[in-house]
């Protein structure tokens, strides 16, 4: 019983885990009005992080599947390009939410200690080859939001909210542990890779396997919010603040993608079990499709309006796993991607509207955004029009590369419900338009973010725009992670 | 599940069922309890009986920290913490019979369905093999041991992590300066210098009146 593991695999974990630790007491000395110090150093190390993903991604590892830490520990394709898009989306995340945190007394060392910890759970998630490794990952990352929502100590809807998302979460967890001990029961291991091994051999007769295997969809039904495990959404998303809002809403999307493909595909991805759980995918996918898109018609609160809209898009994202193969797997992490991108910018356009004491929610406080700011009119133009998937934005090629990876399955009835709901909810977007560009401006001031939120709102709109139109890099990349990793 | 392989009844079997009712009826305890403290005790009595489960499996350790940390710690201090605070049991349980029917509708079916397939001839844990019988001086203690500080490393390391952000999002949700407590700043009792206490007056000298009189104006000097 040797330990001769290698460590190096796992220096952005490392890495993470000391800076955070490092924030945590640097912030002690640091006094309030020097707040930026810590915001400064947390930025930084999450620069530092992704520089180290890419240095250990390229001079290490040279583009082969590495195991470490005796198997638990993976680092391939997947893990450095999620990771590094988490590192990068964190870091847009806390530039969007300076002012609005700093306007509401959450500008304080503990959101950014909490941030950090939910960056490295998130990491954890993605490089996790072992069901006790995605299950601590999965809870670090989720303690970290419960508490982030919740920081806002004072604010009824905020704790309310918080102690919904602790109940469910806790919930969900629950299954995800009684699954994954069927698992363990059924093929004896709980390393991902031997499981797929012993599974293989076995044959997957076994009844107690797919007995977890429900456990286990329904857990990560409510991780992802997909229906009918999607009740602590909208909730969730309305009461915390917009801040954390964002954070949830976004780059735990991608965890959450390397969940399903660790778990599901790598672990238990034999043929036959694949077909049990991509039935229960099929039936999540369509539930999601249809109430996200339905339901959001009917919001007033932009911020609840994006939480049904997120249900649809994990329907989306389903459907493209439920394809399966290169295509479906590729156009699935393309898709999450892409979300990520525009939920990043829609919610960061809400915080740039709020301001101190006032909380730019709801629909009413979007009209005739134009004749306030016209560019900021523009770009959020390009966001909603990618979320409901107009071309030439990336939100059309997304929901394309998905479809037609749907229809090559030959789950055409699948293609068609996704079509169908997509058009329903394209008016939910295209109201917000209208709320921009033809009505009277209630409130005439003019938005006057700082200047790195500005430039970050452009690039972000830009990019919904550039990756529309040459999609093509950034589908390789994917489609490369999978192959690499499938 | 130690006797679904064999349907001779050995003692061990017996004490396995005997030990899982009384969990199940204690577990059933916790959530129908109408008063707090009784459901916190019967959480106590299910931390037992697992506990014991455990020791069927061979699984000492595992047992005893049970007992130890969640019996002897968490679950006094939980007792603790429901008798302070003020809790209106009556608006907590609204909305319990309500739902009853239909949440023990579900949780029928849910029983009936996962025996079902547990059950089942082939393809339930009758397939899945019985764990060896260990030799009679092994230590799990020391097993245990050997494998968290080699193989599970990694994630005894996450878990640690977890337990800190456990702490600092409890500070972070709990610790809040109140303006009205009456408390002593230690560092600034002791920091204290005679003249931020004490003032000298310097008076100009009277002339004697009267004994009695003199004596009362020297108390008042005094005490000014």
């Amino acid at each position: 019983m040797q330990y001769i593991d290698p460590l190096w695999p796992a220096y952005p974990e490392i890495f993470m885990l000391a800076m955070a630790c490092v924030i945590l007491l640097a912030d002690l000395f640091v006094r309030d009005e020097h707040r930026g110090i810590t915001y400064m150093l947390t930025q930084l190390s999450l620069a530092g992080c992704a520089v180290v993903i890419w240095m250990t991604a390229i001079y290490l590892n040279t583009g082969e599947t590495m195991h470490t830490f005796s198997g638990m520990y993976v680092a391939d394709m997947m893990s450095d390009v999620l990771k590094l898009i988490t590192c990068f989306g964190v870091m847009s995340i806390l530039v969007y939410a300076r002012d609005y945190l700093a306007a509401r007394g959450m500008f304080r060392g503990e959101f950014f200690a909490l941030v950090l910890f939910a960056a490295l759970g998130m990491m954890v998630m993605i490089s996790a080859n072992h069901l006790l490794t995605l299950y601590l990952g999965l809870e670090l990352l989720s303690l970290s939001l419960y508490a982030m929502v919740a920081l806002q100590r004072d604010s009824g809807t905020a704790t309310e909210a918080a102690m919904k998302y602790f109940v469910l979460g806790a919930l969900a967890s629950g299954m995800l542990l009684y699954g994954m001990s069927m698992i363990y029961g059924a093929t004896g291991s709980l390393e991902i890779t031997r499981i797929a091994s012993v599974i293989a051999d076995d044959g997957a007769k076994n009844l107690v396997l797919v007995f977890g295997l429900v456990f286990l969809v329904a857990g990560i039904g409510f991780k992802l919010g997909a229906v009918p495990f999607h009740m602590w959404l909208p909730d969730v998303y309305h009461g915390a603040p917009t801040a954390v809002t964002l954070f949830i809403g976004s780059v735990p999307k991608l965890a959450a993608f390397a969940f399903v493909i660790r778990l599901l595909v790598q672990g238990l991805g034999t043929e036959e079990i694949q077909g049990h759980w991509q039935q229960m995918l099929a039936v999540m996918a369509v539930l999601s499709l249809i109430v996200g898109n339905i339901t959001a018609i009917a919001q007033t609160n932009l911020k609840r309006m994006l939480a049904y809209s997120t249900i649809s898009h994990m329907g989306f994202l389903l459907i493209g796993i439920v394809a399966g193969g290169l295509n479906g797997y590729a156009s699935s992490m393309f898709y999450v991607v892409v979300y990520v991108l525009m939920n990043l910018g829609a919610f960061g356009m809400i915080m740039l509207l709020s301001r101190q004491g006032f909380e730019a929610e709801n629909l009413e406080d979007f009209k005739g955004l134009n004749q306030r700011s016209p560019w900021y009119a523009f770009l959020m133009l390009l966001l909603m029009f990618s979320m409901a998937g107009v071309p030439p934005t990336v939100g059309f090629y997304a929901k394309f590369a998905v479809l037609q990876a749907i229809v090559e399955a030959g789950h055409v009835w699948l293609a068609v419900i996704a079509v169908v709901f997509s058009l329903i909810g394209a008016f939910y977007y295209l109201r917000i338009v209208k709320l921009i560009y033809f009505d009277e401006p209630a409130d005439t001031a003019i938005l006057a973010p700082r200047t790195d939120a500005g430039l970050l709102m452009s690039l972000n709109g830009i990019a919904v725009l550039a990756f529309g139109v040459f999609p093509q890099p950034l589908m390789t990349l994917c489609a490369s992670s999978i192959l690499a990793s499938l | 599940m130690r006797g679904t392989g064999n349907t001779r009844m050995t003692f061990q079997t017996f004490i396995f069922y005997f030990l899982s009712t009384v969990l199940v009826v204690a577990a059933l305890g916790v959530i129908t309890a109408r008063n707090p403290i009784h459901a916190a005790l019967l959480l106590v009595l299910a931390f037992f009986t697992s506990s014991g489960i455990w020791l069927l499996l061979q699984a000492e350790f595992l047992a005893i920290a049970l007992v130890l940390v969640y019996v002897g710690a968490v679950m006094v201090l939980f007792l603790f913490v429901v008798m302070m605070l003020d809790i209106n049991i009556a608006k907590l349980r609204e909305g319990f019979w309500r739902y009853l029917p239909l949440g023990s509708v579900v949780a029928l079916v849910l029983v009936v369905e996962m025996s079902m397939i547990l059950m089942h001839r082939s393809g339930g844990f009758g397939d899945v093999p019985m764990p060896p019988s260990l030799p009679a001086g092994y230590s799990n203690t020391k097993e245990l041991g050997l494998l968290i500080y080699t193989e599970y490393v990694y994630p005894f390391e996450i878990a640690a992590v977890i337990l800190l952000v456990a702490i600092v999002a409890a500070i972070a949700l709990t610790l809040r300066k109140r303006k009205l407590s009456k408390y002593m700043d230690p560092s600034a009792q002791i920091g204290i210098r005679r003249k931020d206490r004490v003032r000298i007056v310097t008076m100009a000298s009277e002339d004697r009146q009267d004994t009695k009189e003199s004596g009362k104006a020297d108390g008042e000097g005094k005490s000014a």
